[in-house]
């Protein structure tokens, strides 16, 4: 290619061009750079060698092992069972324990609640919050305010059960326990507003007159109410007395879309899921969250 | 080729008039008008056409500029709006709110359209505008056919308007890169079989002895692309009246393909195709030799025959066999120094030119953006390797490393070529130097803001994943990792608002080049044609 005869010396570095131009663009016969060569081929190398240690050559039937029998599940593996073994000694005894007695015990508390801040950030944090604070339709759990019972024992049965999941053991095996859809249940659109208006006037006290709403209330509501509107935590019935937010949100259209469509919030049952330990462990962490009775 | 417009156009009518969902009706009325308008076109240019175009002028060639002022206009246009998407999705992610629950607004919708504006879009556009370009003058010949660049560069950017429109109202396959559904990505193996030709064909009527080094790059690229594509978006349509399909791969066959297709649109689109800018741009701007036409075959082949199995470091630590996966981290290795043959070539293109960078900011954004593609080329192996992988891997890292090669070399190595070509195609001077200035530092800035913010989130990100107390547990919920990123996702924002800034500035510049009645030679096409 290059016409040794008549060879167009660069002037600027005193390259040879290789003789051809491009729309005035010519190309210098530079050597390949020997620094990016030797790399190159100490790339190429070490490829080579990690071939001969790891997983590497498809074969019929399997592939090579490698020299050091590497292989990606054995190394997950023993990652998992290094961190087991490090919990086991608490997570023994979390077994063995009664709540109480793991509520009582400092050392093994603070174990659980670090193993039940773990697992509550990577199992319920999406619907209750990060610190457990809850969100529009999802309770909050750093608070007082608790629809199924905020003591060990019931606590741990509603992680266990769940809430309207369908667990047989749970606190509503069908699901009965729900706020019903009252316009589907002969309230018309006025009346649905009256007692919206009585809900209303338990929290934010009025001069209106809410009586015909408070006559609705006491016919249909005061069953899972209360005749005090303190709510049936047997029930999963929510106290109406208190200021703080409503589970749903206190705003006027809230309140209807309540009353007239009811509402059947759920929580999965994780006693399927989640083992003895951690359910222990969870019961302790969203006790300590300041709620806790 | 009228015949055909008006059936297609018929049949798409035919189409949406049964189709099950608006949006894909929508699609199908755009296809239609599509067609109307380009029998229309045809038949217009046939009765006005001259009785012969003339290949050469005066013993010149008589160049085919037109499809490339569109191309080039419309890169700008393209790159403006996925910029501009991109700096609101960022600011999505800092402030979740911004999508005021619209659904078009969401960021699941207008990611890909970001990725895909500024990809497909601003990129293509670019590619197709300096390929043409490149191409007639390094052949010195005409472009290939009169209509068929035509059918090219309008039929692809109707490809990016149903892709984009589509990503808006829901229609989406879900494959990175490739979400356009069957029928858009049909449509664009069609014309992209078509610049193939094109392409070829102007190779072939070449005046020129040898093959141009850009060529090769760019030929490599329409290649694979058209390989790639086909490959990834093998799908099967539940109706010719439903935009759904499902792709025929499944399982870790279907993420290995997706990832095949997913590195390599990395490796010959953003990197092969710009590469070809580079071997033309830079020597020709700095009115310099290639440093090395040796280097320019040895990592020419050796980065076409190692890019291609460099993808399953995508899919580290998953379902994907390890075996693949040895497979791809050692290919992305040894892909480190053929990468880097392209930045020595480019770099020391420059050796006896120095001095010009201090005066032309235009030669700088290329000789900048060579030093990004050194940068993420050196990058990308680091980030193959399994125990860097392991802490990258999900992370703000691997966003930060796609815009250092996106912000910085195919952005900056777009805009200086687009800074010669508008002059150029034109036959104008270009409007103002200080204003390329001004770009040049504006989205330089931009850059670094976008890059180390995501560098250091995402390294934080990744620690905070990994971190463990000393009981055995992980320290940190997910949604903590989240808070933490908030002051780098505003950061990032703001660089990214800094880029787009950059753009706008160019913008305004090839506006006053544009419309600037002074030519900026005696017109050399005087002669030709119109275009």
């Amino acid at each position: 290619m290059v016409d040794h005869t008549h060879q167009d010396i660069d002037a600027a570095t005193g390259t040879p061009t290789t003789g051809h131009e491009w729309d005035g663009i010519k190309e210098l016969n530079t050597p390949l750079p020997r620094w990016w060569l030797w790399l190159f081929y100490a790339c190429i190398v070490w490829a080579f060698g990690y071939w001969v240690l790891y997983p590497a050559i498809p074969l019929p039937g399997g592939h090579t092992k490698g020299m050091l029998n590497w292989a990606s599940r054995d190394a997950v593996q023993k990652d998992v069972d290094n961190l087991k073994a490090i919990r086991a000694p608490f997570v023994g005894k979390i077994e063995q324990a009664s709540l109480q007695q793991i509520s009582a015990d400092p050392k093994l508390a603070e174990f659980a609640r670090a193993y039940g801040r773990s697992a509550f950030g990577n199992n319920c944090a999406a619907c209750h919050g990060s610190g457990g604070q809850g969100n529009a339709g999802y309770p909050n759990l750093a608070g007082d305010r608790w629809l199924w019972g905020g003591s060990l024992d019931q606590i741990a049965a509603t992680i266990t059960h769940g809430v309207r999941a369908g667990d047989a053991e749970g606190h509503d095996p069908t699901a009965s326990a729900g706020m019903p859809a009252w316009s589907q249940m002969g309230l018309n659109t006025q009346q649905i507003d009256q007692v919206a208006d009585y809900v209303e006037s338990l929290i934010k006290p009025t001069n209106a007159d809410v009586s015909a709403g408070q006559k609705i209330f006491t016919e249909n509501c005061v069953a899972c109410h209360g005749e005090d509107a303190k709510g049936n935590l047997d029930l999963g019935a929510p106290n109406l007395m208190s200021k703080s937010k409503w589970l749903y949100g206190s705003d006027r259209a809230t309140v209807v879309q309540t009353i007239a469509n009811g509402r059947a919030g759920q929580m999965p049952a994780w006693g399927a899921k989640l083992d003895q330990a951690t359910i222990k462990s969870l019961t302790i962490y969203v006790h300590s969250l300041g709620g806790g009775q | 080729m009228i015949v055909v417009s008006l059936v297609g156009a018929v049949g798409a009518l035919y189409i949406a008039s049964k189709a099950y969902t608006a949006p894909y009706a929508f699609h199908m009325i755009v296809f239609a008008l599509a067609g109307f308008g380009g029998a229309f076109a045809t038949i217009k240019r046939y009765k006005n056409r001259p009785a012969v175009i003339p290949q050469e002028i005066n013993g010149k060639p008589n160049y085919n500029y037109g499809p490339i002022k569109f191309t080039s206009i419309a890169a700008v246009f393209w790159g403006i709006a996925g910029f501009l998407v991109g700096l609101i999705i960022a600011l999505e992610l800092a402030f979740p709110d911004l999508s005021m629950g619209l659904p078009w607004l969401n960021f699941g919708r207008l990611r890909p359209l970001h990725t895909s504006a500024v990809i497909f879009a601003f990129g293509g556009n670019v590619l197709l505008a300096t390929s043409f370009y490149v191409v007639q003058r390094t052949c010195r010949a005409r472009l290939a056919g009169e209509i068929a660049p035509w059918f090219v560069v309008l039929g692809y950017n109707l490809f990016i308007v149903i892709a984009g429109t589509g990503y808006l109202l829901g229609i989406t396959q879900s494959k990175e890169y490739a979400e356009p559904e069957w029928y858009s990505d049909l449509w664009l193996a069609i014309v992209w079989v078509a610049y193939l030709l094109v392409f070829l064909v102007t190779l072939w009527k070449r005046k020129e002895p040898h093959i141009y080094v850009a060529n090769w790059f760019t030929l490599a690229f329409i290649i694979t692309i058209a390989m790639l594509h086909i490959g990834n978006n093998a799908s099967i349509p539940v109706s010719i009246f439903s935009p759904k399909s499902y792709i025929v791969w499944s399982g870790v066959q279907d993420a290995m393909f997706q990832w095949w297709y997913g590195h390599n649109a990395v490796g010959f689109y953003l990197t092969a195709a710009f590469l070809a800018i580079m071997y033309y741009f830079v020597p020709k701007r700095a009115e310099r030799p290639v440093y090395s036409y040796r280097l320019s075959i040895i990592h020419f082949w050796a980065l076409i025959f190692m890019y291609i199995w460099a993808g399953p470091h995508h899919l580290h630590y998953t379902a994907l066999p390890d075996w693949t996966q040895t497979l791809g981290m050692t290919f992305s290795i040894m892909l480190w120094m053929p990468s880097w043959g392209g930045m020595i070539n480019g770099l020391m293109t420059l050796s006896g030119a120095w001095d010009k960078l201090r005066t032309d900011p235009v030669l700088r954004m290329l000789v900048v953006s060579i030093a990004f593609y050194g940068m993420s080329t050196f990058e990308g192996p680091l980030m193959s390797i399994k125990v860097v992988n392991s802490l990258s891997h999900y992370t703000d890292w691997t966003i930060g490393h796609v815009h250092s090669g996106a912000l910085g070399w195919v952005g900056f190595v777009s805009f200086g070529a687009l800074y010669c070509l508008i002059p150029w195609v034109f036959n104008r001077k270009l409007y103002s130097l200080k204003l390329v200035n001004w770009h040049f530092w504006v989205a330089t800035i931009g850059i670094v803001l976008y890059i180390t913010a995501m560098w250091v989130s995402g390294i934080l990100q990744g620690l905070m994943w990994r971190a463990y107390t000393a009981n055995g547990f992980l320290e940190y919920s997910f949604i903590e990792t989240v808070e933490a990123m908030f002051p780098f996702y505003v950061i990032r924002a703001a660089g990214g608002g800094l880029f787009l800034i950059g753009a706008l500035i160019m913008a305004f510049n090839f506006y006053k080049t544009i419309a600037s009645p002074e030519l900026a030679s005696a017109p050399e096409a005087a002669l030709a044609p119109a275009e």
